[in-house]
């Protein structure tokens, strides 16, 4: 980690130095983040894929037949090979709406980790590197807001943002949109914090390391340097950061959608699936809501593993 | 496994009757899929709302458990002329404070029901002068004769002008406008229960109240009933299942066999008054929440029956009620009108639909907002989302928006009337058509009438024969009225009523209680054993 940034030349350098490097290295060796890599893979794929791969659109509300609904899994007794894993109270197809939801709920992870990832590092980086009342004042805004729970916070906005929304129509968004933008900016404000600290930590060590002295030294601006030269440097705990964010925004999203106040019905993410589903654990019809729950569970237990496979693998103690 | 289970309930069972007090206090728990909205009795014109207030408030009558009318605050009253009736007040009765109830309060009431924010101006509806004839005697002046004009007052609710006064809050509160007063949160009826405590949507305490009139009567044998909203279907299940509460309704349709399957709970379940519709709006003359500009669609009489042969009720009743409501042709229960079989639904013809949209100049349909409640009616949000799901099959793009009751009433009600197209019920109080007719059908005017006409409907023959129906006494020439009246709201296609829902109240074995078919649960039939 420490000689990357010095660069060498060559298009497929990084690559090869990468595969026979420790971190590939470490990859193979175990299995379980192998098979939790194959599995992400296939979410992702099946989320950038998804109206190629699923059966139905269940989206597409014309196609929606309500005498389909409730129909179990294909395996069981009343079970219609149209819908491998059954279908919910208003006849969509439970695999297709995994997949479109997974594909909304992975969507709205991804957006708010980067938007978190953005402002935690401008903010990690201004705190660490001109340090003084900017430093202070930031680290205590993070301090107080990882007193509450990040969920409270995100429900917080949610509820600020909607209402500027409701109050201000000349932004004439739908409410998909709406219900998009709001889970988005929720979650990701209210996780900026542990990438500002964690960014502002490697910030100050590398601050007073020599090829920052150097580069100040021949008179380049400061924030030059903390972009091209500081960056870098501090850009691997972000990724692991960033990795176990991801799962933990698709719970927060899922939580969301799942207490009514995230993305409706009508296009479901896996949480509002969930929430739909929770009717019926009584009735019978334990489909509707294992299904989506096993498919959030293994997507965050995948994303999870991955995550600390890679704070390990990066951590040069634990090599 | 089952007999470790069982044997441990009985331990607890033994257990629990060895703890037991000498001295019974006994609470009972109940649920509700929502809470009141208020607790000022004009506040709002809902089922629940009025029901929950009914244990602590009276009107002049009040309805047995089949809906009979029985004297309350009134003990008797005659006709003396076609339009004067007198009531002769009950002596004695005390309001929860101590205060006298008498004539006085009754003139209060009278006026404050029919104030400027009252939601249930049309319980005196038609009624020109009240006159005191001494403190235990009014009359009732009406501008035509009424056969029916105290039908409706098992939900008028006699306040305390005293108390009213005292406390500011002699102005009813317009909850759709958000207006609040010292009634809103706090009570003196005269009513069997006293509320002890309430947070709004939380919790409310009932108390008994040992100076009610009718003690001697009284048919429960409660010390404390507490109320808890729980508006998930599977929370106020598990909660019923597990003892947590003694009573809830409604239960969801998919979780009746569960709970007639437990030994511990019971499912009441029968048809109910209520009616279940779709309205349109044929008011604004431009559609609001559409990509139609300039123009309201559901003014042509074609794109309203386009909407009501798109929808699929059959299936509706099948898959999202599970058998468990009567499709309805009409805008009020066939128990309620005696010609109901007169009138068959049109078919569900999806063909016809699309044909007629074309016709009226949408080939490809349109778009329009729905709106409708999520914590109101049984599976009302289902309903909902199927009914989009079903117009989008004949090309009419539906943006639903599924809010909880408090909501989606402050948006749709009068005089807001913030919406396009939107799902209602409507249980007339009266148990009779004339309610139906004039708060829902007739055209809205300032008077009062057409007030719940949230869509605006509006036909002259229709108000002609509302107000002749009123005043009509022979029974076959007035149903004759209401035929035609319906029947003319029908050839205009003016609403689509979907069906009666199923009654359903959930309770635990111990329990005994009266359910009455106006889905209003009263307190005083419920005994704990």
């Amino acid at each position: 980690m420490a000689d990357a940034h010095t660069s060498a030349p060559g298009l497929l350098d990084p690559l090869r130095r990468f595969l026979d490097g420790d971190v590939w290295a470490s990859f193979k060796r175990s299995p379980v983040t192998v098979g939790a890599a194959a599995v992400t893979l296939l979410y992702f794929l099946a989320a950038a894929f998804g109206p190629w791969v699923a059966p139905h659109d269940p989206f597409d509300l014309a196609k929606l037949d309500l005498l389909d609904s409730l129909i179990p899994p294909a395996w069981m007794a009343d079970g219609d090979p149209r819908f491998l894993l059954g279908t919910d109270d208003q006849g969509r197809d439970m695999l297709s709406a995994i997949i479109y939801g997974s594909r909304v709920s992975l969507l709205i992870g991804f957006a708010s980790v980067l938007l978190s990832m953005v402002l935690g590092i401008a903010l990690g980086l201004l705190s660490g590197f001109v340090g003084g009342a900017v430093d202070a004042f930031i680290m205590r805004m993070a301090e107080i807001q990882l007193s509450f729970p990040a969920i409270l916070v995100a429900l917080l906005i949610n509820g600020v943002v909607i209402g500027y929304f409701k109050t201000h129509p000349e932004w004439q968004v739908d409410q998909v949109t709406l219900a998009y933008v709001v889970l988005v900016l929720s979650i990701g404000l209210s996780n900026w914090v542990q990438y500002a600290r964690t960014v502002r930590g490697s910030t100050l060590v590398e601050r007073g390391k020599e090829y920052v002295q150097a580069a100040h030294v021949i008179g380049i601006h400061p924030a030059k340097i903390m972009l091209r030269h500081i960056l870098p440097n501090v850009m691997g705990p972000v990724l692991v950061i960033a990795t176990i964010q991801l799962a933990l925004a698709v719970i927060a999203e899922a939580t969301l959608s799942f207490l009514g106040v995230g993305v409706p019905p009508t296009e479901p993410s896996l949480g509002t699936l969930i929430r739909v589903g929770n009717d019926y654990l009584f009735s019978g019809e334990w489909w509707i809501t294992i299904f989506p729950g096993a498919a959030l569970a293994i997507l965050v237990l995948a994303v999870n593993l991955l995550g600390d496979w890679l704070r390990d693998a990066l951590n040069p103690k634990l090599r | 496994m089952r007999k470790t289970l069982m044997a441990a309930a009985a331990v607890a069972v033994l257990a629990g009757a060895f703890a037991a007090p000498a001295a019974e206090a006994k609470t009972f728990r109940w649920a509700f899929q929502g809470d009141a909205q208020s607790l000022d009795p004009y506040s709002l014109n809902e089922t629940f709302t009025l029901g929950l207030l009914g244990n602590v408030y009276e009107g002049l009558i009040r309805r047995d458990e089949n809906l009979q009318i029985q004297p309350a605050l009134a003990e008797s009253w005659e006709i003396v002329e076609p339009t004067r009736w007198r009531f002769h007040l009950r002596k004695g009765v005390k309001f929860h404070n101590g205060n006298e109830f008498n004539a006085d309060d009754v003139l209060f009431s009278a006026d404050r029901v029919r104030a400027e924010g009252s939601d249930l101006k049309t319980r005196l509806a038609g009624v020109t002068e009240i006159v005191k004839v001494d403190d235990h005697t009014v009359d009732f002046v009406t501008d035509a004769p009424n056969p029916i004009l105290n039908a409706e007052w098992a939900t008028w609710y006699i306040m305390d002008k005293e108390w009213s006064e005292a406390n500011d809050a002699t102005a009813p509160t317009d909850v759709t406008a958000g207006k609040e007063n010292y009634a809103t949160r706090n009570t003196n009826g005269t009513g069997p229960f006293m509320v002890a405590s309430r947070e709004t949507d939380v919790k409310t305490v009932l108390k008994p109240y040992d100076g009610w009139w009718d003690a001697a009567n009284k048919k429960h044998n409660l010390t404390e009933v507490v109320m808890t909203p729980i508006s998930s279907d599977s929370t106020r299940v598990a909660a019923l299942l597990s003892g947590e509460i003694d009573m809830m309704y409604p239960v969801p349709v998919q979780d009746m066999k569960r709970l007639e399957g437990d030994p511990n709970t019971d499912v009441l379940a029968g048809p109910e008054l209520r009616t279940i519709f779709l309205g349109m709006d044929q008011e604004y003359d431009e559609l609001l929440y559409s990509n139609v500009k300039g123009k309201n669609p559901f003014k042509d009489v074609r794109v309203r029956e386009a909407f009501y042969r798109a929808v699929d009720v059959e299936a509706i009743k099948k898959k999202i009620m599970r058998g468990l409501s009567t499709p309805s042709a009409l805008m009020i229960s066939p128990f309620l009108f005696s010609r109901s079989d007169e009138f068959k639904r049109p078919e569900y013809d999806p063909e016809k639909s699309k044909k007629l949209l074309a016709e009226a100049g949408y080939p490809d349909g349109f778009e329009v907002g729905m709106d409708c409640p999520n914590n109101r009616y049984v599976n009302d949000e289902k309903i909902c989302q199927a009914v989009v799901a079903m117009l989008a099959k004949v090309g009419v793009k539906v943006d639903l928006l599924a809010q909880p009751k408090a909501q989606y009433f402050a948006k749709i009600l009068r005089p807001k009337r913030d919406t396009s197209f939107y799902l209602l019920g409507w249980t007339p109080g009266s148990f009779d058509s004339w309610n139906v007719l004039y708060n829902i059908i007739a055209t809205p005017a300032d008077d009062g009438r057409g007030k719940f006409n949230v869509g605006g409907y509006s036909n002259a023959k229709v108000d002609e024969l509302t107000a002749k129906v009123l005043s009509e006494t022979d029974a076959k020439k007035r149903d004759q009225m209401i035929f035609d009246a319906y029947k003319q709201l029908n050839d205009d296609w003016g609403y689509i009523p979907l069906h009666q829902q199923g009654l359903a109240w959930g309770k635990r074995a111990n329990i005994e209680l009266a359910q009455r078919a106006d889905n209003q649960f009263m307190l005083y039939y419920v005994k704990v054993n």
